[in-house]
């Protein structure tokens, strides 16, 4: 993997604007990742998390402001074999059935490139290999778990072996030791240089990973810095609830001025 | 007279000869094609487009009227492209811009394209019954020029659904993330339209525009029972639709019975064989645990816990948790 050299930003948003029917889900956004960060997107459910990142690769048409991924404008111009988005995971089946190793295949293609290369079974057992589901690559994808899905959907977007993963909650509804496993093979990537952009409900197992933490809140940036500190799990024996009617409670970063008391990641 | 005979007498008749060839082409084309389709759950796009196609139909011979071409349907087929197409576009544009009113877009074509046909061949000087050899296929009238067309037609529709295979099955999978991608989805989004536009003119002439949808869909539904993979069951409904059209149609050489309807009638016949046969063949896969090295930590009231939460069990169901 080799990332940009220099001060380019790999994301570089400017006052993003996005409406959806006559409501607008993101007031101005900037947003900016330099190569090797790992950024945590946080915020309460409606805060527009998912639409930033829909935005950032295209999905979503900008209302307004600008976008650039690894220095070219959104467009054909961007090298998008280097960008690996995983969405949310969507539970509606398509009506065919399609194995796991053709669905990660599919993450081959990108750009101009239309067609598979000679050896694409080999490239997408490789990325399953990464999420340890090698051994599932002819299986019909509505025969795996929750879990299993979530992690096809990584693997097709590690496929392209991106220098940029754009990831949409890959940990949300998943299993505690499929999480870990996740966390494991990021922080691999991590240390071999990839750029990451990550929408998350709680911090969980991506905590140590994460360099830097931007939290939105009705569309809009309110905090852009340290990661909030990981708390202790539930079920650990000194396990503290936080709650925003309790002044004692201050860590690094002031939650009952976030409005993330909603299953935020403290408590 | 032995059986042999009289397979060869079918193969030697010329019209005969010509509409195998058809039917060939359309029972390999049509479930290609009808793939993306029910991957998309466009199943329907096939009938609209077929409306529309109508529509085209008595238009080219509208035209064909008026420029007092020999014979007045010279024009038809080459109007049913041009109608399916645009109309195909068309269905595709509205579709992109919002889901929600794609439904009422396609039912306005439905009907639009069925009311136009009715009303423009009675324009053209045509009568109702004209229509019936489009709407239900008229194989025995092929001649070498609709062969010859029909041909070419197969050959785009083939060259693009499996030239761009991988392409169109991103797109049809997962469209956000082929936009993610920098595909270029509308490009793409608009091949499958056109190409299942000509697939319908391909057909029309074997199965007839109210059934060439069934033969995009039903062998993909057949081929959908006993697979796994994207690819294996494209390559089945493809078999499964060469077959019911040859054999359907061989059958109407020695019975005066409609082909369109033999040949959907036979696919259908065969899916119901395979959905009854299936669960006797397909090997019983036995259930195993997605999860074997999680601990099962989910205790239920009156039953053994499971190994490894021995140590913190009493008797279960006496000792409240939210008491201690």
């Amino acid at each position: 993997m080799s990332g940009p050299s220099g001060a380019t930003p790999v994301i570089d948003a400017r006052d993003v604007r996005v409406t959806l029917g006559a409501s607008t889900i993101l007031r101005g956004v900037d947003l900016t990742v330099a190569t090797g960060e790992v950024v945590a997107l946080l915020g309460a459910n409606g805060s527009g998390k998912s639409t930033l990142v829909r935005s950032l690769v295209g999905i979503l048409p900008l209302a307004g402001g600008s976008v650039r991924l690894l220095g070219s404008p959104l467009g054909n111009g961007v090298p998008w074999q280097r960008v690996g988005y995983v969405p949310q995971r969507v539970s509606a089946q398509s009506g065919v059935p399609s194995t796991a190793r053709e669905v990660v295949a599919s993450g081959l293609l990108h750009g101009r490139r239309l067609r598979l290369p000679r050896d694409w079974r080999e490239q997408a057992d490789a990325a399953l290999d990464m999420v340890g589901l090698r051994d599932r690559a002819t299986d019909a994808t509505s025969e795996l778990s929750g879990g299993q899905q979530q992690r096809v959907l990584i693997a097709r977007a590690l496929a392209r072996r991106p220098d940029l993963m754009i990831l949409d909650e890959p940990v949300a509804g998943v299993d505690q030791p499929s999480q870990e496993a996740f966390a494991a093979t990021m922080r691999r990537l991590v240390e071999e240089g990839l750029t990451v952009l990550v929408v998350l409900h709680e911090l969980g197992a991506l905590a140590p990973l994460v360099t830097r933490a931007v939290v939105l809140r009705h569309g809009k940036v309110v905090h852009d810095g340290a990661p909030p500190a990981a708390s202790a799990a539930h079920g650990h024996a000194e396990h503290e609830h936080l709650h925003p009617h309790d002044p004692a409670s201050t860590g690094p970063l002031p939650v009952q001025d976030l409005g993330l008391q909603q299953g935020g990641f403290t408590a | 007279m032995t059986l042999l005979d009289e397979l060869g007498y079918m193969l030697t008749d010329p019209l005969m000869q010509r509409a195998l060839v058809a039917a060939l082409l359309v029972g390999l084309t049509a479930p290609i094609v009808g793939t993306y389709l029910v991957q998309r759950k466009l199943s329907l796009l096939g009938d609209g487009i077929g409306h529309v196609a109508l529509t085209g139909v008595a238009l080219g011979w509208l035209v064909g009227a008026g420029m007092g071409l020999v014979p007045q349907d010279a024009l038809a087929i080459p109007g049913a492209v041009i109608a399916a197409v645009i109309g195909s576009v068309a269905i595709e544009l509205v579709r992109e811009r919002g889901q929600t009113s794609g439904d009422v877009a396609l039912a306005l074509l439905f009907y639009g394209g069925i009311a136009g046909g009715v009303l423009l061949i009675g324009i053209a000087g045509g009568s109702q019954a004209n229509l019936m050899t489009y709407l239900f296929g008229s194989i025995s009238t092929v001649t070498l020029a609709d062969l010859v067309l029909t041909t070419v037609l197969a050959v785009i529709v083939l060259a693009v659904g499996l030239g761009l295979r991988a392409a169109l099955f991103t797109v049809s999978q997962d469209e956000e993330f082929a936009i993610a991608s920098g595909l270029p989805v509308r490009f793409l989004n608009i091949a499958i339209a056109v190409v299942a536009a000509l697939t319908v003119t391909v057909a029309m002439r074997v199965v007839g525009l109210l059934l060439v949808s069934a033969l995009m869909i039903v062998p993909v539904a057949v081929a959908q029972l006993v697979t796994r993979s994207f690819s294996r069951t494209m390559a089945v409904a493809a078999v499964v639709g060469v077959t019911v059209c040859v054999v359907g149609l061989s059958i109407t050489y020695w019975y005066n019975w409609s082909p369109g309807a033999t040949i959907v009638v036979l696919a259908i016949l065969t899916y119901g064989l395979v959905a009854a046969i299936r669960p006797l063949v397909v090997r019983r896969r036995t259930p195993h645990d997605p999860h074997p090295d999680i601990p099962d930590d989910v205790q239920v009231a009156g039953t053994p816990r499971p190994h490894g939460t021995a140590a913190t069990a009493s008797a279960a169901g006496e000792d409240d948790p939210c008491s201690a």
